[in-house]
Formats: structure tokens, C-alpha cells, sequence
């Protein structure tokens, strides 16, 4: 187990690494600089200023010093905010954006339970074709379409919740859903798969044949088979979350990095860019990291070992 | 009992001894073709063939309209702007080129815009809804058959033969495969769009770049289950080349997990495509594509909602039939996870 | 009950299963009892309709199925009438049955003792400790080592001989009266087959059970029961005592079968095997089922099923051979050689 956390952790840091020295480069291959936008500085103001970013040295020596402060968890200083440090920019940022997705892994995930389940336990009825029907719902409408929707009916024409901005628990509901919503669909997709599948398995058969009731043999035995797996499909999620976050947050005007972020891509903040990439590498990782040792720990059919697959 | 008994043949209790009553290896059941079955099975599922005629419709639409010379008059004209759906012959609220100014519904069409009827109405720049909703869907489906082309070509060529070398080189290309879903796509997509010159060609290249991931993962997993089982291990006893065993053996495998996995590769897709373009790095103005105009939509969509609804509606009706379709390919070639 | 000594009743038994290509004939009119304390063996090939017999018997077959006419009676208990709670508190309780594959009965994420206690807790309320109490008894009993430090282990830490030990120990926690078994050994090694059939037959007179041990090898039928039906497309084609079907067998089926059965001293290089496939039970033949792979056929058995014709008070077969109209044939030499030796060493 130890060897195994050690070996991940390693990977960890050389999967970031690598995306680090990968992003570096293609920024240093973007088009434009901080001056872009202000032709009409003297050389001397221009120099200053490329001085200031340290845009003037070789490139392998930028390289190398970012990579230092990057271990440091220094990104260097915004473009876009001249005073501000990015990884300031980014940790008063995170905080949102890390609630929010939080509360919509939960919501989803625990709705996709009940309905996947549902839905397997009611294969062939109505209950079935219904929840079919909404996460099928749930995986194709456009996470920004469902926000605007959202929007619009609940917070505009309803006046249920407040439209837009974060100023306490009401302005997260509708945020939430937009991003549960994916999630949502995808676990109840998956749980009714992963039941249907357990239902059918012999040791049901068995459970049956020892006279459980119906809710016992759920209870007791379908349920944790399939929601044991459903663990495997937690970093696939926080990617669709991470990816909503992006639109969503701007549509609700929330002070995330999700927004930071198509702010930065709209105006060229390279530095800005570059560390919220790393971050959403490493988040990335941590959650599939995570999942896996939970897997790990909560199946007893798989045991951690050095090595897997 | 006995009466019954007259009923029979008087040679009753002859012997059948010629044989010729043994149908030994009689097979029973007539017997369906993998892809014969499977289609079978599809077409029973009602709602995949409803969505694949939609889809067909879509096609034929989208592809069909650009050659009406009307159906791409795109122009603008300040006069015509904003104007709601008009559709001749229809006098339904909505589609009657009607609005609801201050309480009451009046007809916008007056003036310069008397003889027009825009089916979908037009944008703030007098530009017909209807024309920029059909370009916008075909671009959505060039983005869904280009990926599908990388899904086929790079996507299944590294999983074959990433499952069929196995050891080192199987090693080095899943660590890269790893790499690359340690950061989400999007942000990936993103990153590529910042470098290359914005444009359909530029998202055709970000989109190819991660959308093989999946469709690798998968192939590699069944092509290393298939290495085993015996035909191919017979295959390569008789000394055939790894080339002839792929396109013989194991491409003939792998046609419902290509296929299955394809049909969710679209959607996501076309969905990536929109988003980029939702929040302005996709396609670049003055062309739209559905993310475009739900972006424009949303900016008025309180005050002239059909703006927003039309490219939305047909944006999730296309990703709606792609997964339903994907769903209802699944079930038929996988029996086993519907029934 | 017609027999006192009856435990188990079936009579006329009719099955169909639905499926998109038409209703499948699955069962086709079989009747049988079980006495108490015996052991019944139903052998036939598979799809012959053995387990969809048992099923039904538990109540559990698949939601296709449809009983399109029979009874099943338990202790005077009409089986069939029951709805599903009903028929809950008669499995595992009174009617136990044990699986075929012992890799794929147990829920592999539950630890063995509560998977073992689990009927003792549904039937008899019992506390979790002592259920738990009673589960290690019955782990013991039924072999497994070191049962006190493995009832807390997972299905995946056990061997397969053990497992099926355990799915025995979860069938038999209840002292059930009738035990279903599920051809048990067939997933198994062939030394510990021998294991747990010996340990089958001893646990049998422990707690006194009847036992309809279901098999599609003749070989496991001889040490274990007492009577023998035969079945063939979803009917019973021979039945009666087990040195009946072994030394006086009637039904050509049963010929075959036992031709396919190798012995110490079979002096053959090929077993033969019965030729042919059973026939489409979506739209069974006229008459004999077995007729098209008979090579002993005569001409009424494609126009006119057989009826069961009496061979002694315990053995009746369904062939027309046994007619007293049809013309006499011998069993294959090999067949008559091997009842003579089975005789022989019988006597000894």
C-alpha cells in the first residue's frame, strides 16, 4: 500500500511536471505579449515592462525559473491584472469554485443513486423508461443551455432565486443544478447499468433462494455490488464539473476560477492561463488519486498492489 | 384408448430402420449474422430509429439547404433586425411575426419588413435566424464526422497497437494517454485554440487532438482480451503478419466497441464545439455556429426569447438523437445490458 | 398428499417461456414426488428442462416464465398458488437449494459468516452473535478449516472446493427438509467432486433432508441416489430405482446415456456419444421428441408421443419400444455388457 501510494505520488508529480514544461512552451509559441494591446509605449517603457515579466531573458532560462517558483507556488503576475500574483488570483478564487463543484458531485451523484436504482429495480416499466428518459436528458442539453434556461424560468420570470452573483447558500442553487446535472445523469446511467447487472448475478439468485424479501436483497446485497464501482467514475465526473464550471460560472457571474479562467483565454493572461492549467491537472489528479484508493479500500475484490493492470 | 389405437397405420410398429429419420446435426433455430441480429434488435427500439431518421432529416437539411441560394442570405440589414418568427400561412402566436410590446401583441413586420417572413425570425443585425440556425447546423455535423474520422483512424490504430505490441511500447503510450486525461479536454482544446488561427480548421484539429482518447482506451482494453483467445493465437502459429491479423481478426472484433464508442465520441463533440464557440474562441464571426448564436440569443433572451430557443432546441435535439442512438447501438449490439 | 411419505409432489407440470421468438415449450407435462429422507436424481442433457423444474419448485424462475398448468405440492402446501412473500418464508427455510457455480453464488463483497448467518437471521430472528454462533457450527460441519479465523474472510480468499462448502453451509443452516442441488460439483475439480458429494450424502443423514440432486453425469448418480428420472425436451422419458436405470433400462435416451459413461474398465477409445441435437422446444415434434436421434425408431413415434408403460411397481418408461405390439430389440452390446458387469460386481 505504501509503495503504492508512493509510486502514484510520483507519477503525480511527473504527470504535472510534464504539463507544466508542455504549457510553458506553447505559451511561449502564442502569438502576442502583455504589450500587444499598447503599441504606443517607447522602447525604454517597453523594455521596463519586459523586464518587469522577465520576458527578456533566453527562453530556457524563463523555463527554468518558472519551473522553480512554479515548485514554490509562485505563476508569476498576471497580465491581465498587472498587480496581482496569479497564484493570489488563484487561491482567493478556488474557494467558490471548489463549493460549488463539491455540491453538485453530492447532489448529482446521490440523485443518480435513487434513480439509476429505481430504474433497474423497475426495469421494463414506466419508472424505468422515465429515468431513461431524464438522464438521457441530463447527458445531451449543453451545460450552459440548462444555466440559461435556468435562468430565465426560475430566477427571471419565477423570481424564486436570485439570478446571478455570490452572495450566500441562494446564490449557489441554481449553479449547482446546472452542474449537477451532468453528473446526475451519468451516475444514474451508470448505477442502472451496474444493478441491472448485479441483479442478474448469481448470488442474488442465491439471496433469493435464502428467502430474503425483496427490499433485504437490494439492501443487503445489489446495492453495495453496484455502488462499490460507481467510485471509478467519480474523476470522469469532476472533469464534466471542471468543464461546466467554465460557463457556468460566468453565466452566474461567480467569483471562480472557472470564470477567471475564460476571462484570462479572452484576454491573453498567459500566466494566468499556464497556472490554472496546472491547477485543474493537479485537482484532477488528487481526485483520481483519491478515488482509487477508495476503491481500493471499500472492494474487497481488488487489493492494492504495486502493480495494476 | 383402444379406438384411438385403430386410428394408427397398420405398419405403426415398423421400425424406421433405413435411418433416413436421423437429422443428426439438424440445426433448429435458423440462424442470424452478428450484425443481422444486431440490427434486429435496433429495430425494435423505437426511440433510436426515430432518432436516426432525425438525424437523417438533419443531415438532408443541413446539407441539402446550402444549395438554395435563399437559405444562405446571411446578409445584414439594420432594418430587418429583431424581427420574430413569421411563417406564412400559420397564425399562431409565435410564429405569426407578432410581439408582446407593452402589454399587447403587435405585428413587428411593418414597414421595410412588410414582405419578409423569416420562419425563425431574424437577429439584431437583421440577419435571417433560419439561415444562420441551418450553417450552424452543418458545421455542428462536419465537427461530428471529422471526429468520428479521427475516432476511426487515430483513435483505433493506437489501441491496436498499443493492446497488440504490449510491453514497453504498450507502457510509454498509455503513460502519454494518462497525460493527457490528467487535464481535462476542454481546457486542453483551449490551450491549442490559443495558438492556432482561429477557425473551423483550428477546432477540427483541437477537437481531433482529444477526441481519439477514449476510443484508444477502449480498443487497447478488447484487443488485449482478443490477443488470447485462440483463433488469433492460431492466426499467428500459421505465421500471418500483425497487419493482415488486425484488419482480419481483430478490426472484425472490435466493430461493436468502435461503433458503440463512436456514437458517444459525436455528441461530445458537437458539444465542445458549441461550448468553445459559447464563449467566443470557437468559429469566428461573422460565421455562427449553434454556440454562437445561443451565446448572441442569451444577450436578448429575455426580450426576444426565440433568439435563444431556436438554436437551442435544435443543438439539444442533435445531441438528444446521438446519444438515444448511441444508447439504442449499445443495447442491440450488447444484448446483455438491456435484457 | 396420495403417498404419506411424500414430501414433494409435481403433477403435470407445464412451463412455457416467452421470448421474441415464441413461447418455448420449456416443461411439457412431467409429474414426479419426492419421499422423505430419499435423494432423486433428475439427469439430462442441458435445456432438457432440470433446473427450470427446480426452479419452479423455489418459486424463482425467470419473470418470462409461465406455469401454464400443473401443481406443485409441499407438504400439502400448494406450491403454485403462493404469491412472492409467501413463497419467501418457505426458501431457505423449509426448501433450500445449493448452486452450480460456486464462483459466482457468493456476494463477493459480504464476509462468508454473514452470508452464511443471513437465513438464520431472516427465518428465526435470530441476534447477530447468535447467528453468528450457529453459522461457525454449521461452517465446521460442512469442512471448512480453520472455520473461526475464516468467517470473517471474503468469497474471493477461498478456494472453489471451499466456496461450494460454504454455499452447501448457507443451504443446509435451516435444516431445510428439501434440498435442491444444482448439478453442485459440476464446476468443480474431480477429487474434490468426490469431497463434496461424500460430504453431501453425510450431511443428508445428519439432518435427514430429502435431496433432488440434479446432474447431466450419470456417473455422480450411482454413489448418491436412490431413484433416477430422465428427462428429454422438457419431459421425464424413464424413471425408477437406481439399479433400475443402471442394470434394466428401458428408453433408448437412457441407453445412450449410459454408453456415454465411461468406467474402470470401458475397453473403448472413443466414448460414443448420442448423436444429434434435442429438438426446438419453440415447436416440439408430434410425437417422440427423441425419435429423430433414435436410431431404435419406429414409425409411430414421429406420428404419437408415448405413453409411460409400466416395468414394475417403480420403473416406468415413455417409449413405444416397451409396446407389446412392437418388435423386441436388444439394448447395444455395450449396454448389455455393462449391465452384466454391473450386475456382477453388485453381487459381490
Amino acid at each position: 500500500m505504501v509503495r503504492y501510494l508512493a509510486k502514484r505520488i510520483f507519477y503525480l508529480i511527473l504527470t504535472l511536471f510534464i504539463v507544466t514544461t508542455v504549457t510553458f512552451f506553447l505559451m511561449k509559441i502564442m502569438p502576442g505579449t502583455p504589450l500587444t494591446n499598447e503599441a504606443k509605449l517607447s522602447p525604454s517603457e517597453r523594455n521596463m515592462v519586459l523586464q518587469q515579466y522577465g520576458l527578456n531573458k533566453p527562453v530556457w532560462q524563463q523555463y527554468i525559473s518558472y519551473i522553480v517558483n512554479a515548485v514554490h507556488g509562485n505563476f508569476g503576475t498576471s497580465f491581465q491584472f498587472s498587480d496581482q500574483q496569479v497564484s493570489y488570483l488563484i487561491s482567493s478564487r478556488v474557494g467558490p469554485s471548489l463549493l460549488l463543484g463539491l455540491q453538485a458531485i453530492i447532489v448529482g451523484v446521490l440523485a443518480g443513486i435513487v434513480v439509476g436504482s429505481l430504474g433497474a429495480i423497475k426495469k421494463g416499466t414506466w419508472v424505468d423508461t422515465t429515468t431513461t428518459i431524464v438522464s438521457i436528458l441530463g447527458i445531451s442539453i449543453p451545460s450552459f443551455v440548462l444555466s440559461i434556461l435556468l435562468q430565465y424560468f426560475v430566477a427571471l420570470k419565477w423570481g424564486w432565486l436570485p439570478i446571478a452573483g455570490w452572495s450566500g447558500f441562494a446564490y449557489t442553487i441554481l449553479p449547482t443544478l446546472a452542474l449537477a446535472a451532468m453528473p446526475f445523469a451519468e451516475s444514474a446511467r451508470f448505477v442502472r447499468t451496474e444493478m441491472v447487472d448485479v441483479l442478474s448475478a448469481d448470488y442474488i439468485e442465491l439471496a433469493r433462494a435464502k428467502g430474503l424479501s425483496k427490499f433485504g436483497i437490494i439492501y443487503h446485497h445489489a446495492l453495495r455490488n453496484s455502488l462499490i464501482p460507481l467510485v471509478t467514475i467519480v474523476g470522469p465526473l469532476a472533469v464534466n464539473i471542471m468543464t461546466g464550471s467554465l460557463v457556468v460560472e460566468n453565466i452566474f457571474a461567480i467569483p471562480g476560477i472557472g470564470e477567471q479562467f475564460v476571462n484570462s483565454v479572452v484576454t491573453n493572461d498567459y500566466p494566468t492561463i499556464m497556472g490554472l492549467t496546472i491547477m485543474y491537472c493537479f485537482m484532477l489528479c488528487v481526485v483520481l488519486l483519491i478515488t482509487d484508493i477508495i476503491y481500493g479500500l471499500i472492494d474487497p475484490r481488488i487489493r492494492i498492489t504495486g502493480k495494476r493492470g | 384408448m383402444a379406438d384411438k389405437q385403430q386410428e394408427l397405420p397398420k405398419d405403426a410398429f415398423e421400425p424406421l430402420s433405413d435411418g433416413s429419420h436421423l437429422d443428426n446435426e439438424k440445426i433448429a433455430a435458423p440462424s442470424l449474422t452478428f450484425l443481422k441480429d444486431s440490427w434486429r434488435r435496433l429495430k425494435k427500439n423505437k426511440a433510436a430509429m426515430i432518432s436516426l431518421v432525425i438525424l437523417i432529416l438533419l443531415f438532408v437539411v443541413a446539407f441539402g439547404s446550402a444549395l438554395i441560394p435563399s437559405m444562405n442570405n446571411v446578409s445584414t440589414n439594420p432594418n430587418l433586425n429583431n424581427l420574430p418568427p413569421r411563417i406564412p400561412g400559420i397564425d399562431i402566436p409565435g410564429f405569426n411575426g407578432t410581439l408582446v410590446q407593452g402589454g399587447q401583441r403587435v405585428n413587428a413586420y411593418t414597414g421595410a419588413a412588410a414582405n419578409h417572413y423569416f420562419w425563425f425570425g431574424s437577429d439584431y443585425l437583421g440577419r435571417d435566424l433560419l439561415a444562420r440556425t441551418l450553417y450552424g447546423t452543418r458545421i455542428s455535423l462536419i465537427i461530428a464526422v471529422v471526429a468520428t474520422f479521427f475516432d476511426l483512424t487515430i483513435g483505433v490504430a493506437y489501441g491496436i497497437i498499443s493492446g497488440w505490441k504490449g510491453g514497453k511500447v504498450d507502457t510509454v503510450m498509455q503513460r502519454i494517454i494518462e497525460i493527457m486525461l490528467s487535464i481535462p479536454n476542454l481546457v486542453v482544446m483551449i490551450l491549442l485554440l490559443l495558438i492556432l488561427k482561429p477557425g473551423i480548421p483550428a477546432i477540427i484539429i483541437a477537437i481531433a487532438f482529444t477526441s481519439w482518447i477514449n476510443m484508444a482506451r477502449l480498443v487497447r482494453a478488447q484487443t488485449l482480451e482478443l490477443k488470447n483467445q485462440e483463433f488469433v493465437l492460431a492466426a499467428r502459429s500459421l505465421g500471418e503478419s500483425s497487419i493482415k491479423i488486425s484488419f482480419k481478426h481483430l478490426l472484425p472484433n472490435l466493430t461493436s466497441v468502435i461503433i458503440i464508442n463512436t456514437m458517444f465520441t459525436i455528441p461530445s463533440a458537437i458539444f465542445f464545439e458549441a461550448f468553445l464557440s459559447f464563449i467566443g474562441i470557437g468559429v469566428p464571426a461573422p460565421a455562427a455556429s449553434l454556440g454562437t448564436l445561443i451565446s448572441n440569443g442569451q444577450k436578448s433572451f429575455q426580450f426576444l426569447p426565440y433568439q435563444m430557443w431556436v438554436p437551442a432546441v435544435v443543438l439539444s435535439v442533435l445531441m438528444i438523437a446521438f446519444n438515444i442512438l448511441g444508447d439504442g447501438l449499445r443495447d442491440a449490439f450488447d444484448p446483455k445490458s438491456r435484457e | 398428499m396420495e403417498n404419506k411419505d411424500d414430501i414433494l409432489e409435481v403433477r403435470n407440470l407445464t412451463i412455457n417461456f416467452k421470448t421474441y421468438a415464441g413461447k418455448v415449450q420449456a416443461i411439457r407435462d412431467i409429474s414426479f414426488d419426492l419421499k422423505k429422507g430419499e435423494t432423486l436424481a433428475i439427469v439430462g442433457e442441458s435445456g432438457s428442462g432440470k433446473s427450470v423444474t427446480t426452479r419452479s419448485i423455489m418459486g424463482l424462475n425467470a419473470p418470462n416464465a409461465e406455469i401454464a398448468g400443473g401443481s406443485i405440492k409441499f407438504k400439502d402446501e400448494e406450491i403454485l398458488d403462493k404469491n412472492e412473500k409467501q413463497l419467501s418464508k418457505l426458501r431457505g427455510k423449509s426448501i433450500a437449494e445449493i448452486f452450480q457455480d460456486p464462483m459466482t453464488s457468493l456476494d463477493p463483497t459480504m464476509k462468508v459468516g454473514k452470508q452464511v448467518a443471513e437465513p438464520l437471521r431472516v427465518h428465526q430472528g435470530m441476534s447477530k452473535e447468535k447467528a453468528m454462533e450457529k453459522a461457525l457450527e454449521i461452517m465446521k460441519l460442512v469442512g471448512i478449516t480453520n472455520a473461526k479465523e475464516r468467517i470473517n474472510d471474503y468469497p474471493y480468499q477461498f478456494s472453489g472446493g471451499m466456496r461450494q462448502r460454504i454455499v452447501i453451509a448457507i443451504a443446509l443452516v435451516n435444516y431445510p427438509q428439501v434440498l435442491i442441488a444444482d448439478e453442485p460439483t459440476t464446476a468443480l475439480d474431480v477429487t474434490i467432486q468426490a469431497k463434496i458429494l461424500h460430504l453431501m450424502k453425510e450431511l443428508q443423514t445428519k439432518i435427514n433432508t430429502s435431496i433432488i440432486f440434479i446432474t447431466h453425469d450419470l456417473g455422480v448418480v450411482a454413489g448418491m441416489a436412490d431413484r433416477v428420472a430422465v428427462m428429454y425436451a422438457g419431459k421425464i422419458v424413464e424413471y425408477g430405482t437406481v439399479d433400475e436405470i443402471f442394470y434394466n433400462a428401458k428408453h433408448p435416451y437412457t441407453w445412450g446415456l449410459l454408453g456415454s459413461m465411461p468406467t474402470l474398465d470401458t475397453d473403448v477409445d472413443v466414448l460414443p456419444s448420442i448423436p444429434g441435437t434435442p429438438p426446438d422446444l419453440l415447436d416440439p415434434p408430434v410425437g417422440d421428441a427423441f425419435a429423430a436421434r433414435n436410431k431404435y425408431a419406429l414409425k409411430i413415434d414421429t406420428l404419437k408421443q408415448p405413453p409411460f408403460f409400466k416395468v414394475s411397481n417403480t420403473h416406468y418408461a415413455a417409449t413405444w419400444l416397451l409396446d407389446d405390439r412392437a418388435p423386441k430389440v436388444t439394448p447395444p452390446a455395450d449396454i448389455v455388457k455393462r449391465q452384466e458387469h454391473f450386475k456382477a460386481t453388485h453381487n459381490n
